[in-house]
């Protein structure tokens, strides 16, 4: 479950060596490939350049190629459906769902469909909902959330697998080999493909021009769950799509590459309709359902909209010291690391997540391996203000960050303005600093306005004498 | 859910401005001018570098060839689609021990027995592309989508000289936005996973093993 506390959640995390150590054997194994499959500079900022351009333009026209888009969907034979909040999205599918008595389903990764908590809702239904994507069906039979966007369980090692299988699956005996265990899972998914009423699916990239849906992937399952079934649901962003079609080797080639260091996953599988008369298997009905969830309030800050430029290959979380060390489950909401830190707080709120964008010491690492240039350093520091913004100017009209303000502390505050005061007084700076300089050792260990501070670091020793008195005994000119 | 539509596309047409849009540069993605013999290498090496097979039956019977492959590997049957040139060849030149199964109805109507005893689908591709290794595989009423997905063996067979160097080529240089199937694929290699401790595995979900058989351009 996502925890509801990040600084809560991080302690536990932090204090687990296997945790760790499988999230560092993890990263450092996708850092190392990512730099090999990138090594020729030039090539790399000339294909990321061109990666950023093309979803800046996508943005840029985002209302005209959602209109396309349905338009040519629509002219395709799929029904595209709009839902403004997860709760809409969710009963859009059941309302398709019930339409065909659709009881069984099978679902390719989608990480949407997490943010909607979609198995959850049709769950609730008595719907059958399996995860047929290795990753996900593993986390699934434990219960979990992904822990990674493109590597759900990467938190967990072939041992805790293995018994997860052992217990879990029917007839399964233990065993930690890799290819036995994937085996095991190919028997049990085969038979659910066979039988499912619906296939469900993400979307990588839409594209406005041809009306078309592109899913990549390795495995296999999400074309079983886009063809076999006679019925498929697409579900979306609002952000993913781009003008045209030739804009799709581009991006596709940034993001394997920067995800998992392959230059083409094994399929790249590209929708753009249903069956047609003639045609002997794919699904009968097609439909896409296009979520905002709070994207088009991201969008209206033109700062801030460049959250959306995100095309979802995790290289922020394999690069970010914060990350490799806590995990994906000690983040709120369902994007951990930068793209998390910038994406959940303006998502679900600051009231919830507005810790999220302090979980950074702005090394710049996820700004340099982004393939798309998002300035997430900067979006995290004006996500900072945006949590302590004053009330008077936090409405909540569209262009503010939902929940600006809620994170504002007076004492913070207060002890703000005296710094700025005392920086901008010369006699008020001198005096304080005196004042430490001479008296400071008889603070406390702990101070009550600085604990996040002190209950990790030693309180500073405070110099005998000030720099000003020092430079004065030296006779250092112009101090 | 037309008030859903409106009010999202509403809020955003609010804050978009009339900026103008930056010019898009292809050139890192554009042709490389390699030389069929170098597109041919990189293919091959591309893509058995993810346990893809060859075959390379240029200049050769290629249908004795690939019926001496499915015979020495023991390969039961061979499905494949009869209304597709391809099909139309293998129905004609065949003659080898190794059963030709023809995907000749819709799939709803032997599901059961596809899934369960398919050996080998065989298909066409509409050539390849060199930078990335990946077969080219245009679906349509003649040519199933499934048949390349659910047998744990896939065939595929590639004229040599309809090879591209990139992508980006292929797609405009085969008009791809005139006319979309309704399932265009790229493949490039058997199915694989990497879930547990990035461990690569083979044959998860698709086919577990992927022959290339290469062939002379017509």
């Amino acid at each position: 479950m996502p925890a509801a506390d990040f600084r809560a959640a991080a302690g536990p995390a932090l204090a687990d060596p296997q945790l760790r150590a499988n999230f560092r054997r993890a990263m450092d194994g996708l850092m190392s490939k990512r730099a090999a499959v990138f090594a020729d500079r030039d090539e790399w900022t000339a294909l990321r350049s061109l990666g950023a351009t093309i979803r800046a333009r996508s943005l840029l026209q985002l209302p005209d190629l959602l209109e396309r888009l349905e338009a040519k969907l629509t002219e395709n034979g799929v029904k595209v459906h709009w839902a403004e909040t997860i709760e809409q999205g969710n009963a859009i599918f059941k309302q398709i769902l019930s339409g065909h008595d659709a009881r069984r389903l099978v679902k390719g990764k989608s990480m949407v469909s997490e943010e909607m908590g979609l198995n959850h809702a049709l769950e609730a239904e008595g719907i059958e909902v399996v995860e047929a994507d290795l990753g996900e069906y593993i986390i699934q039979l434990d219960h979990e959330k992904p822990s990674h966007i493109i590597m759900p369980a990467i938190h967990k090692n072939k041992q805790q697998i293995a018994r997860l299988f052992s217990q879990k699956i029917k007839d399964a005996a233990y065993t930690e080999d890799v290819d036995h265990l994937t085996g095991l899972a190919r028997r049990v998914l085969r038979q659910k493909f066979a039988e499912a009423d619906a296939g469900v699916s993400g979307v990588n990239v839409a594209v406005a021009e041809t009306g078309t849906l592109v899913l990549v992937e390795n495995e296999g399952n999400g074309r079983m769950c886009t063809t076999i079934p006679k019925l498929h649901i697409a579900v979306m962003g609002l952000e993913k799509v781009v003008e045209r079609l030739e804009e799709v080797p581009p991006v596709l080639s940034l993001l394997t590459r920067s995800a998992t260091a392959q230059p083409i996953t094994t399929y790249v599988n590209m929708i753009s309709g249903p069956r047609r008369p003639g045609e002997k298997d794919g699904p009968q009905e097609l439909h896409l359902v296009i979520l905002d969830n709070g994207r088009s309030r991201v969008f209206a800050d033109p700062q801030l909209r460049n959250t959306l430029r995100c095309i979802r290959c995790g290289a922020c979380m394999n690069h970010c010291p914060v990350y490799t060390r806590v995990g994906g489950h000690a983040y709120p909401g369902v994007y951990p690391g930068p793209i998390g830190k910038i994406l959940t707080p303006q998502i679900l709120g600051m009231e919830t997540a507005g810790d999220l964008p302090h979980a950074s010491s702005l090394c710049n690492a996820c700004v340099e391996v982004c393939p798309v240039e998002i300035p997430i350093a900067s979006l995290l520091v004006r996500l900072r203000s945006e949590a302590i913004r004053p009330r008077r100017q936090a409405d909540s009209g569209p262009g503010v960050v939902r929940g600006a303000g809620s994170q504002r502390d007076a004492a913070e505050t207060w002890t703000w303005r005296g710094w700025a005061l005392a920086y901008r007084v010369p006699l008020l700076y001198r005096l304080t600093s005196f004042l430490l300089s001479r008296f400071g050792w008889a603070l406390p260990q702990r101070l009550p306005l600085l604990k996040e501070w002190t209950t990790v670091r030693s309180r500073p020793q405070f110099a005998p004498q000030t720099l000003h008195e020092l430079a004065r005994r030296e006779k250092v000119s112009n101090e | 859910m037309n008030s859903a539509r409106n009010s999202i596309l509403g809020r955003l047409r609010t804050a978009s401005g009339k900026e103008a849009l930056p010019a898009e540069n292809f050139a890192v993605v554009a042709p490389r001018g390699w030389s069929a013999e170098q597109r041919l290498d990189r293919m091959r090496r591309m893509m058995e570098a993810v346990h893809t097979e060859f075959l390379d039956s240029r200049g050769e019977d290629w249908l004795g060839q690939l019926q001496g492959w499915l015979a020495r590997e023991n390969i039961p049957g061979l499905i494949y689609a009869p209304a597709t040139p391809l099909g139309r060849r293998l129905s004609t030149g065949w003659s080898g021990s190794v059963p030709l199964i023809a995907y000749d109805r819709a799939m709803a109507e032997w599901k059961e027995d596809f899934f369960g005893q398919a050996a080998a689908g065989i298909t066409g591709t509409r050539g390849g592309i060199a930078e990335t290794g990946s077969l080219i595989v245009w679906t349509d009423a003649d040519e199933p989508r499934s048949l390349s997905l659910v047998p744990p063996v896939h065939v595929a067979v590639l004229e040599v000289n309809r090879l591209y160097d990139t992508f980006w080529q292929a797609m405009r240089e085969q008009k791809w936005a005139a006319g979309m199937p309704t399932n265009l694929l790229l493949i490039s290699g058997p199915s694989k996973t990497a879930d547990i401790e990035q461990t690569l595995a083979y044959g998860v979900h698709g086919p577990k093993r992927l022959l290339v058989v290469l062939v002379d351009g017509e």
